[in-house]
């Protein structure tokens, strides 16, 4: 290649077909919107709105005992962020009316004598009743209410001290108020650099071909492997905004901390660009229309991320097939590094295997879709 | 016959070049030669096999037998020498239409290696004309097909390639408009640019110095249009291509 070309001139054509696309993406302003846009609107919607965070749910409650611990006890729970009372009820029938209503999530009976009970016997219940139609929802519920009773009972044994009792004391690692952005957003980073990269790639090489101008390039001088990379630049930059975009948002809008080095973590979405980008320039190889690639793009390669990743599912859960599929999903390890990175706060020892694994993906799909392409000319 | 000003240098060779699909052979042992500045047809019904034999010449193809040479070169070992030498319009219109005229100059400059200078100066000659030059700055998409057409022709030979590839270039034009792209033709041919032309309109083939006549992936008939129809005792092109095509036993693809 150098013999025959100068480096200036292989420079200037790399130049002017990096440029061109930059015009091509800058001329069809609605696609730029979506592209930039994107990751705005997922994060909103995910912070916002898709949450599976439980707050201000309504309760009832049943007080049979009417005393001052029953009473400081519902107080207490109807403080806290995650309740609210809804309904005072004086009958053991009317919990499940209030259940069929379908008003309230949870009801908390209080029997008689709780405070007497409390003080003489060193010992009293409480019965939590939850509407396990939903059954994560009623999970989650019974576990805020009952850290919230041992919280009461934290305090009311500092007052007397009483023999032989265990204070489980809970912490959150890394994640102290069990936030969802926590979780969602190294997701949405994974499926909007996924979506940008690889969808975008594959189409725009496929309407070269489409359009026919891929074979004026191919009969010009400019290397068919020049012609690839310079596709990818654009969306190469394309993907950093988005990234520093979810950055910026996750950590002013959302409060996400990024308690590893931001370094670390941009150079980690790059490498997950890069893989995004090749498998892009792979679909594309193969696809001869725009509609072909998008549906391989969406088919192959949104439907697992989503699903496999980690990310909506918990991958222990999944049977030992879908676990073992789960690990050619490039969006599963950049999940975990993000994860790792962002939220816990490691250092690249941590997350070399990851990463190593990720790079080893790109050198295969690049080296694939290349040479895809050379055979193509043949 | 307008009269041509060919010097009798051999700019693109072809001896018994052949192209193979698995047990389809699209190209079968064609032979030919075509001289510097020559305006040369390639003729053939659909899936004659015209479209395979211009893209082995231009690089998009590898031959499976047989030797070529394009400007010299060959065309197994050379390849990367004849892209720079040449120029290529294909049957879908090439220009991108979100770029203005000015924008797709550029960048078909650019590929090419064309210096700055050079792109701007060739840029304003080709406006001047072609009469757009207030055309420069619109985007592609908002010209008339026939406009475009002339300016595809133009980028083809921006960066002044001894020979031109034009893989029916004028599908779907008006018969005002072909007979101007022609009028483009016969200048490039003037300055020395030899013109590797497929069409299927017979008028066209007229026009040409010299035609070569593909049926079913072999050359059926070589000469110039007033032997081939002496040879033919044919009264037009049309009649001579109709007699050859119909010996044709391939299905139309």
């Amino acid at each position: 290649m150098k013999r025959h070309f100068p480096l200036s001139i292989f420079n200037f054509q790399f130049l002017a077909f990096v440029k061109k696309e930059f015009y091509h993406i800058w001329r069809d302003k609605r696609t730029m919107f979506i592209l930039l846009g994107m990751p705005v609107v997922q994060i909103v919607i995910f912070g916002f709105a898709l949450t599976n965070e439980v707050k201000n749910s309504k309760f009832a409650v049943l007080d049979e005992a009417k005393d001052d611990a029953s009473q400081s006890l519902i107080a207490q729970l109807d403080a806290s962020r995650y309740f609210d009372l809804e309904k005072n009820l004086t009958s053991y029938q009317q919990i499940e009316e209030e259940f069929k209503k379908g008003k309230i999530k949870l009801a908390v009976v209080i029997p008689a004598h709780f405070s007497d009970d409390l003080k003489h016997l060193n010992k009293a219940s409480v019965q939590l009743i939850a509407d396990a139609s939903d059954p994560n929802v009623a999970n989650t519920l019974t576990g805020y209410a009952t850290s919230v009773i041992m919280d009461y009972q934290v305090r009311i044994t500092q007052e007397r001290k009483m023999p032989y009792t265990i204070n489980t004391e809970l912490r959150m690692l890394y994640n102290p108020q069990l936030k969802g952005a926590f979780n969602f957003v190294p997701g949405v980073m994974a499926m909007v650099l996924l979506l940008v990269c690889t969808m975008m790639t594959a189409i725009t090489i496929v309407k070269e071909k489409e359009m026919g101008t891929m074979e004026i390039m191919l009969v010009s001088p400019m290397r068919p492997q020049l012609v690839v990379l310079a596709k990818a630049v654009p969306y190469l930059l394309l993907s950093v905004i988005n990234i520093a975009t979810i950055l910026l948002l996750s950590v002013f809008v959302l409060e996400v901390p990024i308690n590893g080095s931001i370094l670390l973590l941009v150079a980690e979405s790059i490498l997950f660009t890069l893989v995004s980008l090749s498998l892009g320039l792979l679909i594309s190889a193969g696809a001869q229309s725009q509609q072909t690639a998008m549906f391989i793009s969406l088919v192959a390669l949104f439907l697992p991320t989503i699903m496999l990743s980690g990310f909506m599912f918990p991958i222990e859960n999944m049977p030992l097939p879908l676990r073992i599929v789960s690990n050619i999903v490039p969006a599963k390890w950049y999940y975990s590094i993000v994860k790792s990175v962002m939220i816990k706060g490691v250092g690249l020892q941590a997350v070399w295997k990851e990463t190593a694994i990720l790079a080893g993906m790109m050198i295969f799909f690049l080296t694939m879709a290349i040479k895809k392409f050379k055979i193509r000319l043949a | 016959m307008r009269a041509s000003n060919m010097t009798g240098e051999k700019v693109i060779t072809a001896d018994k070049l052949t192209k193979r699909f698995g047990d389809f052979v699209a190209v079968d042992q064609i032979s030919f030669e075509v001289e510097k500045g020559e305006i040369f047809g390639f003729l053939g019904a659909n899936g004659a096999g015209k479209t395979t034999a211009m893209r082995m010449l231009c690089g998009l193809s590898l031959p499976t037998s047989g030797k070529a040479t394009v400007a010299g070169f060959d065309v197994y070992k050379d390849n990367e020498k004849i892209k720079k030498r040449i120029g290529y319009m294909s049957q879908k219109f090439s220009l991108y239409e979100d770029l203005t005229v000015k924008e797709n100059m550029r960048f078909y400059g650019g590929i090419y290696g064309m210096s700055d200078a050079f792109i701007k100066q060739k840029t304003a000659f080709i406006l001047h004309h072609l009469h757009l030059e207030n055309e420069g700055n619109k985007l592609v998409k908002s010209l008339p097909l026939g406009w475009k057409q002339k300016l595809a022709f133009s980028v083809a030979i921006f960066h002044e390639p001894g020979i031109v590839f034009l893989d029916e270039p004028t599908g779907g034009v008006d018969p005002v408009t072909r007979r101007e792209f022609w009028n483009m033709i016969y200048q490039a041919s003037e300055i020395g640019i030899t013109i590797f032309v497929t069409t299927h309109y017979m008028d066209e083939a007229e026009y040409c110095n010299r035609v070569s006549i593909m049926v079913d992936g072999r050359i059926e008939a070589l000469d110039s249009p007033s032997n081939l129809k002496k040879q033919y005792n044919a009264l037009s092109m049309d009649e001579v291509f109709l007699q050859l095509a119909r010996k044709a036993t391939r299905i139309e693809s």
